[in-house]
């Protein structure tokens, strides 16, 4: 199988690599960027772990080929916090106790971050359908819907 | 170690909330789990898995994918030895199938390889000759005459004679006279329940990076509720010394049980000592369903006699469990916990375990409760829809309580059963009316909680700063809660403690990450830790006024003379003890060893209101609400984390979740898309309710909280499905067909 060399954009920088035709973008970011926080949970798109950014729209990196990258901007969880500190949802995690194991929590934030910029005053409901393709096993997801509405808060406030 | 009762104590900062100490890298995309480890000159490795239910392995021929270009290691059954003791082989044949494939999924072979596709196409060239024998997944089949056999000669000595060679446990509690309690009833409900096997569903597939130096040390590094237990049980299988093998566990991407056990630990082993290589191991979220997990499947029967006043007279139980296809103990668990709740002059439950072709059980919260408290749940439910009685007032009535001989022999001390049986009646949830159409549900839950094998050591730093050094994983919290008792214990801010999880070479042997045991035991230990700090820290400020150690004592963070005889000094704090301790005696730690009991039981009460589709047989859950003992919440945030999500599990075990086999002993829903798990669409807020009455076991009166919540919600929602479409239902899940059929049976 020959390799694919691809020019692509995470989190604002300019990164190049070579990947397989085969090879998913999960896995491109995991194994050859050192980007690991992006989880593989399932490989089917079925729970989120690997959510992150292409152009803006909501993807679970395991159903995308790391070719597809090409000339894109990609956006991961370790984009999410600034030189001024945690985004507001990590904050809000973190303060709503949102997170047990954390195993999912970078693909909801990079999930919610996705619902915020789109809709900055959700009602419970619309978090919950939003968040519904993020499966989180430890929380029963009362916490983490408090947790985005208190960011969605503090963001409208700001 | 007694609860402090002595002590008026006003806690400081025990019961406050502050943020996680691992929350940051856990937002941020950097804290470490199993598959995020990698090493020079690392090769991943594949395993070759049985397409089969149950096969005799004629023969493996490795050869072709041996000699492919960039494989380096494959190994079979043949790599591994067996260890004399039973349990640990049973181990060692779960992680690499031997002469037989028991099931679906169990593992014959893996190949390491210098990248995953090659490693993934070495599978292929494997030539497996299986000659396939019958099988049997069903419970209630595995125990008749003449079922196929899963294995032989593995029946324990209770397993009276005539049973099917499947069956290997057979246990039996309870007391009194059976047949007078039910001649004293009004009424006698009898029914029989079956539950599907579920997996604990944990979004981190199990992984792993082993390496193998040619002297014979190893380091490993996986995910897992127990690094001792893995280097424990690694070595065995590696005929290695513990002190060779250093095992670190990474961050968990959970557990609930499923990670107290090794599946493809040893497999990394042994392949890095064949290769001289560091190999990595990730599941597949297909290999994580056939292969790891799930609970037991299981059959019940049930009879309970009541008055028409809602006393119940007597109680019986038949549990017939099966653990997959190895011996497992998980029904003695259902026939002590199945009537823990009720305070019973007649209770007897007899249990057995049959084998079956599915995956070897594994701990999912409260392994065997809530199958066998669903069961009689449910009939006590019926019986109040039969004698027109208020559910709680029903449970309240018969609630065990201090002093009940219970139903699995011990006599209980101070429990939260009642407490939390009226704190739900009190609650405006079982006020509020209910529209036309819905119903709710209710049951009770209990979890028996363990304490265990646990080891801490808290480091004084010269800044006035302490280390704590534990060996439990911290699946959920933890390192927030032992970091709170520290500082209480102490008197110094929260943020002045640094919990960390060592591995296996740094501290001496911790039970796993189980029994809700972390909070109590860990803490306990820490507790005493830092009291035996306190003490050597009294002891250098005696040594620097010149006074008996005796005449110092601890309070609010600092050494104080003990009394106006001490002498007059002005009070030295932990910071100033610190910063002289290089000249009053060297370094200043504290540790406990302990082997803890006392973890005092734990007992639930949920409320679920809901509806169910009529067109439809789908169930909605509406408001959910959660009332636990936690003796003491030392971090009420992830004690209701654990009730919440605790809760949640048992709502997907009740209406979704379950093992699906087809005729050919296959499972037919390996991922997440068909073994569907709540989805945040799916739920309501989960109100949590915290009781506290102390456990008199711990000196801060923590009681474990993590098991109890899975229990009571299969009863509760089946209780309430049953209310809402008025016929009993027997059968878990109540997936939206089964509910249809039972609505156009009625």
């Amino acid at each position: 199988m020959s390799s694919i060399s691809v020019s692509t954009t995470v989190n604002g920088d300019p990164v190049d690599f070579v990947c397989t035709p085969d090879e998913s973008l999960l896995d491109a970011l995991r194994n050859r960027m050192g980007l690991t926080g992006a989880k593989e949970g399932c490989g089917t798109g079925d729970c989120g772990a690997c959510s992150v950014t292409l152009n803006g729209r909501l993807v679970c990196s395991c159903l995308v080929l790391a070719a597809e990258a090409e000339g894109a901007e990609i956006a991961t969880v370790e984009g999410m916090a600034g030189p001024e500190g945690l985004h507001p949802l990590q904050r809000a995690f973190i303060d709503h106790a949102a997170l047990q194991c954390g195993v999912c929590t970078p693909g909801i934030l990079v999930a919610a971050k996705a619902l915020l910029e789109r809709n900055p005053d959700p009602s419970d409901e619309e978090v919950r359908y939003w968040l519904a393709g993020n499966l989180c096993r430890c929380t029963g997801y009362d916490k983490i819907v408090r947790a985005v509405q208190a960011a969605a808060a503090e963001m409208r406030s700001a | 170690m007694a609860f402090d009762s002595h002590e008026k104590r006003v806690f400081k900062q025990v019961g406050t909330r502050p943020p996680r100490p691992d929350g940051v890298d856990k937002v941020t995309g950097r804290a470490q789990y199993g598959a995020d480890v990698t090493a020079p000159g690392m090769l991943t490795a594949r395993i070759l898995r049985s397409p089969h239910a149950h096969a005799r392995i004629v023969s493996i021929d490795t050869s072709e994918a041996e000699a492919m270009a960039g494989v380096k290691g494959v190994v079979t059954g043949r790599d591994f030895a067996l260890p004399e003791d039973a349990g640990l082989a049973d181990i060692a044949v779960n992680v690499m199938a031997r002469d037989k494939a028991l099931y679906d999924g169990h593992a014959v072979a893996a190949v390491a390889a210098v990248s995953p596709a090659i490693a993934k196409a070495a599978l292929k060239a494997i030539k497996v000759q299986y000659e396939v024998l019958p099988h049997v997944t069903d419970v209630d089949a595995a125990m008749q005459p003449g079922a196929p056999v899963v294995l032989e000669g593995r029946a324990l000595e209770s397993v009276p004679a005539g049973m099917s060679v499947n069956v290997t446990h057979a246990s039996e509690f309870g007391h009194g006279d059976l047949a007078a309690g039910f001649a004293k009833a009004d009424r006698i409900v009898e029914r029989s329940f079956k539950t599907a096997a579920t997996h604990q569903g944990y979004i981190e597939p199990h992984a792993c990076l082993a390496s193998v130096t040619v002297d014979g040390k190893a380091d490993l590094w996986c995910c897992t509720q127990g690094q001792f237990m893995v280097r424990t049980v690694c070595a065995a299988l590696m005929g290695m010394e513990a002190s060779q093998l250093r095992v670190t566990a990474s961050e968990i991407g959970g557990g609930f049980g499923g990670k107290t056990t090794v599946f493809i630990e040893p497999v990394a082993l042994v392949l890095a000592r064949k290769t001289g290589r560091p190999v990595k191991i990730t599941m597949t979220r297909d290999e994580v369903f056939r292969a790891t997990g799930p609970t037991v499947s299981t059959s019940i029967d049930v009879k309970i006699g009541m008055t028409k006043d809602g006393r119940i007279t007597a109680g019986e139980a038949r549990l017939r469990y099966s653990g997959g296809a190895f011996p497992c103990g998980t029904v003695d668990m259902g026939a002590m916990a199945a009537f823990a709740a009720y305070d019973l002059e007649a209770v007897r439950t007899q249990g057995w375990n049959a084998l079956t072709n599915r995956p070897k059980e594994a701990a999912y919260r409260a392994p065997g409760a809530p199958q066998a408290i669903y069961a009689v749940e449910s009939v006590v439910d019926e019986l109040c829809q039969i004698l027109k009685l208020d559910p709680l007032d029903v449970r309240i009535r018969n609630a065990a309580k201090k002093g009940t001989k219970s139903s699995y022999g011990p006599v209980f001390d101070d429990i939260g059963l009642l407490a939390t049986l009226e704190a739900a009646k009190a609650h405006p949830h079982y006020k509020a009316p209910l529209k036309p159409g819905q119903a709710r549900g209710v049951s009770c839950g209990f979890w028996f909680n363990f304490g265990g094998n646990t080891c801490v050591s808290l480091n004084v730093n010269t800044d006035g700063t302490v280390g704590v050094t534990e060996g439990n994983p911290d699946i959920g919290g933890s390192r927030a809660s032992i970091s709170l008792m520290a500082a209480e214990e102490l008197g110094i801010p929260y943020d002045k403690v640094r919990t960390i999880v060592a591995d296996t070479a740094s501290l001496g042997y911790n039970d796993v990450t189980d029994g809700s045991r972390v909070t109590f035991s860990v803490g306990l230990a820490t507790i005493a830790a830092a009291r035996d700090a306190k003490t050597k820290m009294c002891a250098r400020a005696a040594k620097i006024w010149g006074i008996d150690e005796e005449a110092v004592e601890w309070k609010d963070g600092a050494a104080w003379p003990a009394g106006p005889n001490a002498g007059q000094f002005p009070p030295m704090s932990l910071a100033e003890i610190a910063a002289v301790s290089f000249q009053t005696g060297g370094p200043i730690a504290g540790h406990h060893e302990v082997n803890a009991d006392g973890a005092g039981v734990s007992f639930g009460v949920h409320l679920c209101d809901l509806e169910v589709d009529p067109e439809t047989g789908k169930t909605t859950i509406l408001r959910y609400s959660v009332f636990q003992d936690a003796g003491k919440a030392v971090h009420p945030d992830y004690v209701e984390g654990q009730m919440q999500g605790g809760a949640v599990q048992g709502i997907g075990w009740a209406l979704n979740e379950e093992y699906i086999y087809g005729r050919d002993g296959r499972m037919q829903n390996p991922g997440f898309l068909d073994y569907r798990v709540p989805v945040a669409s799916d739920l309501p807020m989960i109100e949590a309710v915290i009781l506290e009455i102390p456990n008199p076991g711990h000196p801060y009166g923590v009681r474990g909280v993590g098991e109890t919540p899975i229990v009571p919600p299969l009863a509760a929602i089946s209780n309430g499905v049953s209310r809402a479409v008025g016929v009993r239902m027997q059968e878990l899940p109540l997936s939206p067909p089964r509910v249809l059929k039972a609505i156009k049976a009625a």
